[in-house]
């Protein structure tokens, strides 16, 4: 009997829930997917990093144009080539009360830069740090190297006290079988600190009153509820169950923009979707590798028809690629910016000169990864095979895709580049088209090797003249269309739909979530 | 259970019951049983079979008269994408139901669709009947150690509920796939994957039956006779268990045909590239509020239709061929 | 009696070692535990230290027999996905699932009751017959659609229940809640009905063959010609009679019910044990795949196994029949 009452209640409940009453200014955010982890340095994922940028600072960080100002560090200078210090901020405190020093950052430095660290790749340069005094640390690095203070914006800084009474110094390692203190628990230095989570449902984050910096926000709670259906989330934003979202489906923008109470804030990311093809000498079937002849991936280009996927899939929303970054990255040069017109017929004719007529193979693909990513791979499913391809297409979650694509068992794959964090087209170059070797090359994953190219690329690294570095950077991105290593498709949009309850949210290229800027009514 | 003795058939060997081609021909024979008496009377059951008729025979008749072999990729145009229904001011010949975000259309889609669908469901079915009659036969003749191993297996599957076993199947066996097989091995992963999980049920049903009819005076007769096991099992035996297995399986070929397209709606069964209807709607389901409903609600009512249509027949069925209901 | 208790424990015990092991095979055989979590800068030797380290080079039976251990204490292991132990990721969302399921019971019981016994008593008339009719469609349509359906018009056209989620829940020990707080049982709404459906139609057709039979029986007939009123014999008689097999019926249906929660859970994005259990399909997180298995099992067998014993207490000419 209480149990009715108790579901009649709920209905009439629904009423009430419309216009929740709050004595606080809270958000409640539908994120696409959930976190992997509360552990920044766990896994290189840079939508969890970006969450966790909420809780956990860096020394640096990016403002709200783009630009790099301290944030835990004040002031820093270049020793000499490879040794730069840093002035640390005085009187900032972990959520735990504990004091920020030195300590602290060379604790974060060892565990971030140790050899089972996934994101060891996001610090390429980093040799060794050493603390001064309890407020300066020096940073030695592997030779004199540019892009320092734009890797270290995503160094989130641990409390080296509670790191080692938690056993957690080393980053958290599945294979041991044991759960990381770090993988539930947070004591960072951030505006938010963490009240509670329970993984796939939600994440509530509080603000922290004793902040060092002045706050932009006028927030008190963050509730982040992972609502992975494209679907259910537009329902959840119509029906005021949330009030905002950092991925809005493309194709209910215009839905979206029209519904009362509604606003949508788009622009294009700087991330680029591009289409990358096995090189090494046999295919994994034991093949003669038909990619490594350039006609191929020249019908390859043809066969692509990127204005029909811009007008269709994307609904007019991304923005055709020709190169491998996005025009607001440094290295970007328009000249290398243009593509030739799709034309099935050419792109048959050169496939038969090539002698592959009919080539099958298999396009990796993934589910959960890129905006529109399923249409987008179906999509080009018929064109390749209209342009004489044959094609089959293996598409399922990230994690079961990325092994297929990292251990070069992918005939043709799609991957996306933002450049993130260091924001300079350096990043592609030292990640992605440098040869296999040591950190260099990681996503490297067709296996090529272009010795010319990687010397400049290494030449680029050690050279501290901005314009004559990007000019060396220019110089690679065109060997790189030259001989067409990735061929791009688009940089894709971004499409943020919040309530009206939400006075203002910070949208920058870099497709991040800055909860620490947004203003609710 | 019913007391033998209420059934006329017992005492004749089998064979004598068939129905023969003699004067008074199968046709005739049938317009005057019971079944056909039940089956004019009951309106739901003709339209039940008349509309699953319909489905199949536009299923299978698809490739003939559609505009569009939508397994092909190479007939999608993106330049078709999004078309709406033919009644719409933006309909456009010959996509009659529109067509989806790939340009593929809709009709051609769910007739082939429905097509996956009746093959997966059908092919379960007569697998796990099979398996099933086959298991339960042995296990009801002979009884002993065959019994307790087969039985046993039923208990530890039936042990799992059944969407659990198909799941785990679909999911592990994609996985042992290598790549290019995956597409093409996908319909016979989810045959075996529901067959896996329903072929217990006709195993248990078999296996009671056969244990009754072990012990009648005609089996006894012809195992003095020394009439092979095999062919008592086959010839004498199965036609006597036949009828609750049959009901049960008209029944289960709807549940076979849920089971598939639930599969596909969680994305782990049809690709993409042959969509079956829970594959449409799982695809289409991203479009809900996209002012494109036609993507998702076609094949939702295609996939009603069928096996609303094939459970009306089942139901009939089982209360006609229910001696307790006559 | 306690012969024939023993043997279905027994009968039980050997039911999920067996269940066991099949979800011990699924984490062997499906994937190399080794190759799914290291990372890509790992060595060889590395490699192979962990393969030794996790005792996958010991004899299969000696695998098994640690698995089985394992797991009779409820260490499933880790899951690979989030780097969480198994069971408490389980036993975090086993309340959301457990009320979702008791709701949708209760609904299907409170539902389906009267309706079967409103098509038993008017056999023949149209109300009857349609009913039936919608019980076919009932059983007909899958349980995604009917998710899909009743957020379409109830949370987007009348925007009067929440689309997913489980609004705001109360801690009750280890135990969630969402039956104490509005939102929380706003978010029940949908989510129990999608899964109630299925089952409101079983029950309303058992609930009607049982009447239609009890009906027939000579104990009615003779209660009719003595003249007792018709409502007396439907509800006294005749319903009281149904009553053991409909509640035998939904009591062993829990455990499909859990199971079957995960398509709806699914759609509604409800943080059950079912989402996790399909989340970890998709990412192929074997630990949590073969821990869901051993423990929905574990209730289905742990209810056939009450049942039948509560039966036999209360029959006891099924103790002869084994």
């Amino acid at each position: 009997m209480r149990l009715i009452k108790g579901l009649l209640a709920g209905v009439t409940a629904v009423a009430v829930l419309a216009t929740p009453v709050w004595a606080e200014n809270m958000i409640r955010w539908g994120g696409k997917r959930d976190i992997y982890s509360l552990d920044p340095y766990s896994y290189g994922d840079s939508y969890t990093i970006a969450f966790l940028n909420h809780v956990y600072e860096g020394l640096v960080r990016y403002n709200d144009k783009l630009e790099i100002e301290p944030a835990l560090a004040t002031e820093w200078e270049v020793v000499s080539d490879a040794v730069w210090r840093f002035k640390l901020r005085e009187g900032v405190k972990f959520h735990d009360g504990a004091e920020f020093t030195a300590d602290d950052v060379l604790a974060s430095l060892r565990r971030v830069s140790h050899e089972t660290s996934p994101l060891r790749g996001n610090l390429p340069a980093y040799k060794s740090a050493t603390k001064i005094d309890d407020h300066t640390v020096e940073i030695e690095l592997t030779g004199p190297y540019p892009l320092l203070l734009n890797d270290l914006t995503n160094i989130h800084i641990f409390d080296e006290g509670w790191l080692t009474a938690n056993n957690s110094e080393l980053p958290t390692d599945v294979s041991a079988q044991v759960e990381g203190f770090a993988t539930f628990n947070t004591n960072g230095t951030g505006p938010f600190r963490l009240e509670s989570r329970v993984p796939d449902s939600k994440t509530v984050l509080l603000k922290n009153d004793g902040w060092w910096d002045t706050p932009l926000h006028n927030l008190d709670r963050i509730e982040f509820t992972p609502v992975t259906s494209a679907a259910t989330r537009v329902a959840a934003l119509l029906s005021g169950e949330i009030d905002f979202t950092e991925e809005a489906p493309v194709q209910d923008v215009a839905r979206l923009s029209a519904a009362p109470g509604v606003t949508v804030l788009e622009r294009t990311d700087l991330r680029t979707l591009m289409v990358g093809f096995n090189r090494r000498d046999q295919l994994a079937d034991g093949r003669d590798n038909p990619f490594n002849d350039l006609r191929v991936r020249q019908a390859f280009e043809l066969a692509i028809d990127k204005d029909l996927l811009q007008k269709r899939v994307m609904r007019g929303k991304s923005r055709n690629a020709g190169t491998v970054v996005s025009p607001e990255i440094p290295g970007y040069d328009a000249a290398l910016d243009e593509f030739p017109a799709a034309d099935a017929a050419r792109a048959n004719a050169l496939l038969a000169e090539a002698g592959h007529e009919g080539l099958p193979f298999t396009l990796i693909c993934t589910t959960d990864a890129y905006v529109s990513e399923e249409d987008i791979c179906n999509a080009m499913v018929s064109m390749l095979t209209r342009a004489g391809f044959k094609p089959t297409l293996d598409i399922g979650p990230t994690a079961v895709q990325t092994p297929k694509r990292s251990s070069g068992k992918a005939d043709v794959y799609l991957i996306a580049w933002a450049n993130e964090p260091m924001l300079d087209s350096y990043s592609i170059l030292v990640q992605m088209m440098q040869s296999k070797t040591g950190t260099a090359g990681v996503f490297n994953w067709g296996g090529w090797s272009y010795p010319e190219l990687d010397t400049l690329i290494v030449q680029a690294s050690t050279e501290m003249d901005r314009d004559k570095r990007l000019a060396l950077q220019t110089q690679a991105l065109k060997m790189v269309k030259d001989d067409m290593i990735m061929l791009p498709l688009h940089q894709q949009p971004i499409a943020w739909a919040m309530s009206d309850k939400v006075e203002s949210v910070v949208q920058l290229a870099d497709n991040k979530v800055r909860h620490w800027m947004t203003r609710m009514k | 259970m019913t007391d033998p003795a209420t059934q006329p058939q017992v005492n004749l060997p089998a064979d004598a019951i068939l129905p023969s081609d003699g004067p008074d021909g199968r046709i005739a024979r049938w317009r005057k049983s019971d079944l056909w008496y039940s089956f004019t009377r009951n309106p739901s059951a003709i339209l039940g079979t008349l509309v699953l008729l319909l489905l199949v025979l536009a299923a299978f008749a698809a490739p003939l008269y559609v505009p569009q072999n939508p397994y092909d990729p190479g007939q999608l145009d993106l330049l078709n994408a999004e078309i709406p229904p033919i009644w719409h001011s933006d309909g456009m010949w010959p996509f009659l139901l529109g067509t989806d975000t790939q340009g593929r259309d809709m009709l051609s889609a769910i007739l082939y669709g429905s097509r996956i669908s009746i093959v997966i469901g059908f092919a379960s079915v007569a697998l796990s009947l099979a398996i099933g009659l086959m298991f339960g036969l042995f296990a009801g003749y002979f009884g002993g150690f065959t019994d307790t191993v087969l039985m046993r297996l039923g208990d530890i599957l039936l042990s799992i509920p059944t969407i659990l076993v198909a799941i785990l199947v679909s999911a592990v066996a994609r996985q042992a796939l290598p790549a290019n097989l995956r597409e093409i091995g996908a319909a016979g992963v989810l045959v075996l994957a529901i067959t896996l999980a329903a072929w217990v049920q006709y195993a248990r049903t078999v296996r009671a039956q056969t244990a009754v009819e072990r012990k009648r005076e005609y089996i006894a007769t012809a195992r003095l006779l020394k009439v092979p096991a095999r062919r008592v099992m086959f010839h004498h035996i199965l036609p006597n268990t036949l009828t609750p297995v049959f009901v049960a399986a008209t029944l289960n070929f709807g549940m076979a045909i849920l089971t598939e397209a639930t599969l596909s709606f969680l994305g782990i069964g049809m690709p993409p590239s042959q969509p079956s209807l829970g594959t449409l709607i799982r695809l289409g389901n991203d479009f809900l509020f996209s002012g494109i409903w036609w993507v998702v609600v076609f094949p939702v009512i295609q996939l009603s239709l069928l096996v609303v249509s094939v459970n009306l027949v089942g139901d009939w069925l089982r209360d006609a061929l229910n001696p307790k209901l006559r | 009696m306690l012969v024939f208790i023993l043997r279905r424990l027994f009968n039980a015990a050997f039911v999920m070692l067996a269940v066991a092991f099949l979800a011990f095979a699924i984490f062997r055989v499906a994937g190399d535990p080794v190759e799914m979590m290291a990372n890509e800068q790992m060595t060889q030797a590395d490699r192979d230290a962990l393969r030794e380290r996790m005792g996958l080079n010991d004899p299969m039976l000696v695998q098994y027999g640690r698995f089985v251990a394992n797991a009779a204490s409820g260490d499933f292991g880790m899951s690979w996905r989030n780097g969480q132990e198994v069971l408490g990721l389980i036993g975090e969302r086993f309340p959301a699932t457990m009320e979702l399921v008791l709701v949708a019971t209760f609904l299907s019981l409170a539902i389906g009751l009267p309706l079967g016994v409103l098509t038993a008593i008017g056999r023949g008339r149209w109300y009857a017959e349609a009913l039936q009719l919608v019980s076919i469609i009932g059983v007909s349509l899958p349980s995604f659609v009917v998710g899909i359906l009743l957020i379409l018009v109830f949370s987007v056209t009348l925007g009067i229940a929440p689309a997913f989620g489980r609004g705001e829940v109360v801690d009750w020990g280890w135990w969630s809640t969402g039956f104490l707080t509005h939102s929380g049982r706003a978010a029940l709404l949908l989510p129990s009905i999608a899964l109630a459906l299925y089952q409101i139609t079983l029950v309303m057709r058992l609930v009607r063959a049982e009447m239609l039979e009890v009906m027939r029986s000579d104990f009615v007939k003779f209660a009719r010609a003595r003249g007792v009123p018709r409502h007396r014999i439907w509800f006294l008689h005749a319903l009281r009679n149904c009553l053991m097999p409909v509640i035998t019926m939904t009591a062993m249906n829990v455990g499909s019910l859990i199971a079957f929660a995960l398509i709806t859970e699914t759609v509604f994005q409800w943080p059950g044990m079912g989402l996790l259990f399909i989340q970890a399909v998709t990412f192929l997180d074997f630990p949590v795949m073969s821990a869901y298995l051993v423990i929905i099992s574990f209730i289905f067998v742990a209810l056939n196994t009450a049942v039948d014993i509560a039966y036999a207490v209360i029959d006891p000419r099924l103790r002869e029949t084994k």
